[in-house]
């Protein structure tokens, strides 16, 4: 069995930062990724990014994913990736077997960091796996990365920053979004963002949601209605909406059952997006020598997952004897653009978030 | 004020005319920012030549534009991702506005096209003097729009005719 000394699952911004850093303390790493090729969530995105320039704010989010890629290359003797693999299982003793094709494999680590990332939430309602219905990132995926569109008239469901920059590429496209939903009594996502919808004529409806999908082979119709306080539909508010696609952007999950399955403590915990690791200051989960960073320890941005990644890699780096000639500079520095993209509100979900996750909830 | 803003996102106009200077200040063009939001975002900061929008040391404060130092050169116009600022001039009897335009085809120099509103209404009709494309900007186009001097805190965008 092959043995590394550090393994980051997940070639996503979490992951390439966290094996940056490490080569740069002059650790070895295998980067794992599932996808044929490495960049995760940004390799869709071609809208500017937001953060401060430190985490390349305003470059667009495929140009970020080719900066981190380069970072990468630039350290060949240091940081092997393997593309087209799934890690389907990790086992104490840092165990971790692998499926590339039709085969599984096993190698070993003296180090772990769980880098999955995160995955689409959907929604309960009548008919909702009619053709037609597509989760957010599989529309991006679609048209972003192959080029094909999901339909000629789109109705987003959630008005998060996915939902409005998603049905804003959809737009860019030439595809009609005909309205925005979202259940609760105000836009979720940055208001900048919904004004750039508002401005091309696109309505943004508050609570309302969709009740039903309507048609027989594919999707035709939608059922909206109006929500109560209690996110109830509201009998006898019932409108139909034509079209021919609809799209889901209700929030992510972090994809943390790879952590769970190596017996790292568990906590659900709503405001970091669902099941999490517990960690400590460093990264660290309950199982020693296994990290995690980015979405999948809390539901963020790309700019707190790369700051994440170069974290972890930092402090595994150090776990393992290779401390970073800049070790107490690059911690503080990595802490400091943390806090301050957590430090508004809408940072104010993951500051309370972990909060909770170390038991220290307040008020 | 923030009411129509945060379930619209259509800012009121009390909120637009916070971000605007005196209209005697507008004889140059002067960057108007509609950022209203503490979200954590700099660009425009550190895009500015002049020095002249802080952000300062917190990212999510919103954007304070000095118009003595803004010269309205429009670089902080297409390094907004939120497209969120352009710049606006009052010159003879209409307005010069430069906006960020991201969509195909773009307009050409010439081109009639409809003015529209911050909800997306058409409000009247603009012609575009000049369209500025180039590698530094990164996809998002720089148009330079002529627009009816009634229109000041009403045009946001344009919209083809076809
Ligand atoms: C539409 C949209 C717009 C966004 N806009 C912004 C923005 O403007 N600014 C910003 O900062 N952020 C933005 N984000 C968020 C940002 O993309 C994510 O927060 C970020 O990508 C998280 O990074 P990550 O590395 O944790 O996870 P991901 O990017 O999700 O990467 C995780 C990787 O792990 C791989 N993986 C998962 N499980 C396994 C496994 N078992 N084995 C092997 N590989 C595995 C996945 O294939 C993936 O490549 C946006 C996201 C979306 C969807
Ligand atoms: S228009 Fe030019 S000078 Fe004015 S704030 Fe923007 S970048 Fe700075
Ligand atoms: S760059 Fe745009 S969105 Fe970001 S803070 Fe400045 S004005 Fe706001």
């Amino acid at each position: 069995m092959n043995t590394y000394e550090l393994v980051i699952i997940g070639g996503g911004p979490a992951g390439l930062s966290a094996a940056k850093v490490a080569a740069e303390a002059g650790l070895h790493s295998l980067v794992i990724e599932r996808d044929y090729k490495i960049g995760g969530q940004l390799v869709k995105q071609t809208h500017m990014f937001f953060g401060s320039e430190k985490q390349y704010a305003k470059t667009r989010g495929i140009d970020i994913a080719s900066i981190l890629i380069d970072d990468v290359k630039r350290h060949p003797d240091k940081i092997e990736v393997m593309t087209g693999t799934t890690v389907v299982g990790l086992y104490p003793d840092h165990v971790i077997t692998l499926l590339q094709g039709e085969e599984y494999k096993k190698i070993k680590a003296e180090a772990i960091i769980i880098a999955t990332g995160a995955s689409e939430k959907f929604l309960a309602f009548e008919n909702n796996d009619l053709p037609g219905i597509y989760g957010a990132g599989a529309v991006q995926t679609l048209m972003n990365v192959h080029g094909v569109l999901p339909g000629h008239d789109v109705v987003m469901v959630g008005s998060g920053n996915i939902g409005l920059i998603v049905s804003y590429q959809l737009m860019q496209a030439g595809v009609n979004v005909k309205m925005v939903l979202e259940a609760a009594d105000t836009i979720g996502g940055y208001k900048v963002h919904a004004s750039k919808l508002k401005r091309l004529g696109v309505d943004i409806r508050t609570r309302m949601s969709v009740k039903k999908a309507i048609g027989t082979t594919e999707l035709n119709q939608i059922e909206i209605a109006w929500l109560d306080d209690s996110w109830q539909f509201i009998d006898g508010t019932e409108q139909r909406v034509d079209v021919d696609a609809l799209c889901i952007s209700v929030g992510l999950s972090p994809l943390s059952s790879l952590a769970a399955m190596i017996g790292c403590e568990m906590k659900f915990v709503p405001l970091l997006g669902g099941n999490v690791p517990i960690i400590d200051e460093y990264h660290e989960t309950t199982v020693k020598n296994v990290f995690v960073a980015g979405d999948v320890c809390g539901v963020e941005e790309a700019s707190s997952a790369i700051v994440e990644g170069y974290y972890a890699g930092l402090m595994v780096a150090k776990r393992l004897g290779h401390e970073h000639p800049d070790f107490a500079a690059r911690k503080a520095d990595y802490e400091t653009q943390l806090d301050n993209l957590r430090s508004g509100p809408f940072g104010e979900k993951t500051r309370l978030g972990l909060l909770e996750l170390r038991g220290e909830r307040h008020v | 004020m923030f009411e129509s803003w945060n379930k619209t996102g259509v800012p009121s106009p009390e909120l637009i005319k916070t971000r605007f200077p005196d209209e005697e200040v507008l004889i140059k063009p002067k960057a108007i920012t509609e950022c209203y939001e503490e979200i954590p975002c700099n660009p425009c900061e550190t895009s500015c030549p002049f020095d002249a929008i802080t952000v300062g040391a917190d990212i999510n404060t919103p954007p304070v534009v000095d118009f003595d130092t803004c010269t309205g050169c429009g670089i902080c116009v297409y390094n907004c991702p939120g497209l969120a600022i352009f710049t606006v001039q009052i010159k003879d009897d209409a307005l010069v506005y430069k906006i960020p335009y991201e969509f195909v085809p773009r307009p050409g120099k010439g081109d009639v096209m409809h003015a529209v509103n911050r909800a997306g209404e058409i409000i009247g009709d603009c012609v575009i003097e000049r369209v500025t494309f180039t590698e530094k900007q990164d996809k998002t186009a720089l148009l330079q729009v002529r627009v009816p001097r009634e229109l000041l805190y009403e045009f946001v965008t344009v919209r083809s005719k076809s």
